[in-house]
């Protein structure tokens, strides 16, 4: 492959006319020549040291140096008797998400081979891919293509005809947001309700069933392949700004061309709604953003459309990058009953082990639904304010569940409270004209 | 609350199975492929337990559901406690303690179909097919359930309807939607 790759995740599926990229497909695309050159001429070291100078950060919302994560996992004697673990996270389940879905469905073989990168550096021979379990498309895309990479001997016994073995097996989850959280994730691959851990100790000291595991983004597994093949620099290159490569932005709401787009890491919000999802609908002004899934504060058209899309920026603006797709709230959206919306999301989903999660989340979602009903007081704007405020402080909880939580919820208090206050005076939705617009 | 419920359906699936007397007999409940296909996922975890989660999704996709009989016998073949098997079963979305329909509706109620109608919809949805959240039609063809983010956001609404995911959704077009499903 001489052509400078600008699109190393959706290059492929781009090339196939949008049809799922088969292992054939994919090996004339110049698939598995990078997962066979780092498993048969590089060292697990070598490899780790690669993606580390790539700068390639997690693509599933924390943006963890990924490289620096692999680095963590005991090597050798020090890892103790048995197995090591390499987990794919595609349970892709945070609102507004939809980024991993399309990479599993179309081209899964990147996936897979990404994995037998990952696992190869950390000395891992069982792996796993838990899978969202309403996710039926990918699940049968990668079923098809672990079966296919098993008969040419890149899974399995002897991988690209050498020592190190992979078992990889796909798992398809029971269903809950917390199994997203990469200790919860581990107790549901246990088969154990899907609890958060207490951290320390983190995965790569003990994760699934004790053993040294990494738990990886599909994302961000995605990446490692083009990084082998084409080098630290070539990688770092992409990026506009501080962060590297590409990242698979994403746009739903009222805009004319709704998608997701592999961009330059740092690409301008403006430059994602406006060019890439065509701008907003004929009659919808955009209000506020949410940049990357439920869980990241609101961003507002009048400060912060020029950001760069990276993990710097957008954190530097009081929000987080998260998954990079991003959810638009026009102009016939009421900002309380959204956020009813969202923290009826985030109560439903708690896993009910810590009390202000538990307690503290639904009680936050019946105040807003008071509110928006017509049936609030300013002093439950306070209220929100201050709860919100404890239940989403770090150390509070056993996780970051509540935290996420509160992120939209604090800042739509910040850059809509009128509109909280118009409810309260006006004793109902200003929004509501009609009956049933949601 | 569905904990609560399923809570005191184990303990009446407790009385029932020492009634019947030997616990072996509940082992027999569960057909050869299903006990074959759970003892195919133990023999690659590194202990029975672990298989909990895949043995209720085993037995679920023989029978619709998980019935108090069941869960006893998947408690006793991964030699676990029924109680510390019902904690994990009614934690998961995707296991039903209660009987279903033919096909699951799961209709997405998160942020960014909410942003195109989703609860206009869900309203549409549930005048349709007669239902409200929870509950199975009087034929047993659909169960409504809402979903989290079903992740296609960019052809919000959507709902899956058994496996197949569907976007875009057009109140105006349910009959058009729900028919294939018999």
């Amino acid at each position: 492959m001489n052509s400078p790759m600008e699109k190393p995740l959706t290059e492929r599926i781009e090339q196939n006319d949008g049809r799922v990229v088969d292992i054939d497909a994919y090996e004339g695309a110049g698939g598995y020549v990078a997962a066979r050159e780092a498993v048969t001429a590089m060292t697990p070291e070598a490899v780790i040291e690669l993606v580390k100078d790539a700068n390639l950060r997690g693509r599933g919302g924390a943006g963890f140096p990924t490289g620096v994560k692999w680095g963590f996992i005991p090597q050798g004697d020090a890892a103790g008797p048995g197995p090591k673990y390499l987990i794919c996270n595609a349970d892709e389940m945070e609102p507004g998400t939809f980024k991993d879905r399309y990479l599993m469905t179309f081209d899964p073989h990147l996936l897979i081979e990404g994995m037998i990168i990952a696992a190869y550096a950390i000395g891992a021979e069982r792996a796993f891919v838990f899978l969202r379990g309403e996710y039926f498309e990918p699940y049968r895309a990668l079923e098809r293509a672990i079966a296919d990479a098993r008969d040419r001997h890149y899974l399995g016994e002897g991988v690209f005809g050498g020592k190190f073995n992979l078992d990889l097996r796909l798992h398809s989850s029971a269903g809950r947001y917390i199994c997203g959280e990469e200790t919860a994730l581990l107790n549901a691959l246990e088969g154990k309700r899907a609890q958060p851990r207490l951290k320390p100790p983190f995965p790569p000291a003990s994760g699934a069933w004790g053993r040294p595991t990494v738990v990886n983004n599909v994302e961000t597994l995605c990446n490692v392949p083009a990084i082998v093949r084409l080098g630290a620099d070539w990688f770092r290159g992409l990026g506009l700004t501080d962060d590297a490569g590409t990242k698979i932005y994403g746009v739903s709401g009222r805009v004319n061309n709704p998608g997701l787009w592999e961009l330059p890491m740092g690409t301008t919000i403006r430059e994602i709604i406006e060019t890439h999802a065509g701008g907003m609908r004929d009659g919808y002004t955009l209000r506020g953003l949410l940049p990357g899934g439920a869980s990241t504060d609101f961003l507002v058209p009048e400060e912060h459309l020029d950001l760069p899309m990276d993990y710097g920026s957008i954190s530097a603006a009081g929000s987080r990058m998260g998954t990079g797709t991003m959810i638009l709230m026009d102009d016939s959206i009421c900002p309380v009953d959204i956020s009813r919306n969202l923290q009826h999301f985030f109560a439903q989903e708690s896993c009910g082990f810590c009390t202000p999660c538990r307690e503290g989340l639904p009680w936050l979602e019946e105040l807003l639904a008071d509110i928006e009903a017509g049936r609030g007081t300013m002093e439950d704007i306070d209220t929100l304010e201050t709860n919100a405020a404890f239940i989403g402080a770090p150390g509070n909880t056993f996780c970051l569940h509540a935290a996420g939580a509160i992120e939209p919820l604090q800042s739509a208090l910040k850059y809509f409270r009128e509109d909280f206050e118009a409810h309260v005076r006006e004793g109902r939705c200003p929004y509501r004209k009609n009956e049933g617009n949601g | 609350m569905t904990e609560n419920s399923a809570i005191g359906s184990v303990k009446s699936g407790v009385k029932s199975s020492g009634n019947n007397g030997a616990v072996t007999d509940l082992i027999e409940t569960l057909s050869d492929s299903e006990v074959a296909e759970i003892e195919a996922e133990c023999a690659h975890l590194p202990d029975r337990q672990s298989a909990a989660i895949d043995a209720l999704m085993i037995v679920q996709k023989h029978r619709g559901w998980v019935s108090d009989q069941s869960l006893f016998a998947i408690a006793r073949l991964l030699g676990m406690s029924a109680e510390a098997l019902d904690a994990v079963a009614t934690f998961y979305n995707r296991i039903y303690r209660r009987p279903v329909g033919r096909h699951v509706v799961m209709l997405c109620d998160s942020v960014s179909c909410y942003v195109m109608g989703a609860d206009r919809l869900a309203e549409q949805v549930k005048a349709h097919l007669g239902v409200q959240f929870g509950e199975t039609t009087p034929d047993d063809r659909f169960t409504l359930l809402p979903i989290p983010c079903l992740g296609a956001c960019d052809h919000a609404p959507t709902m899956l309807v058994g496996e197949e995911l569907i976007v875009d959704v057009q109140a105006d077009r349910l009959d058009e939607i729900f028919a294939p499903f018999e």
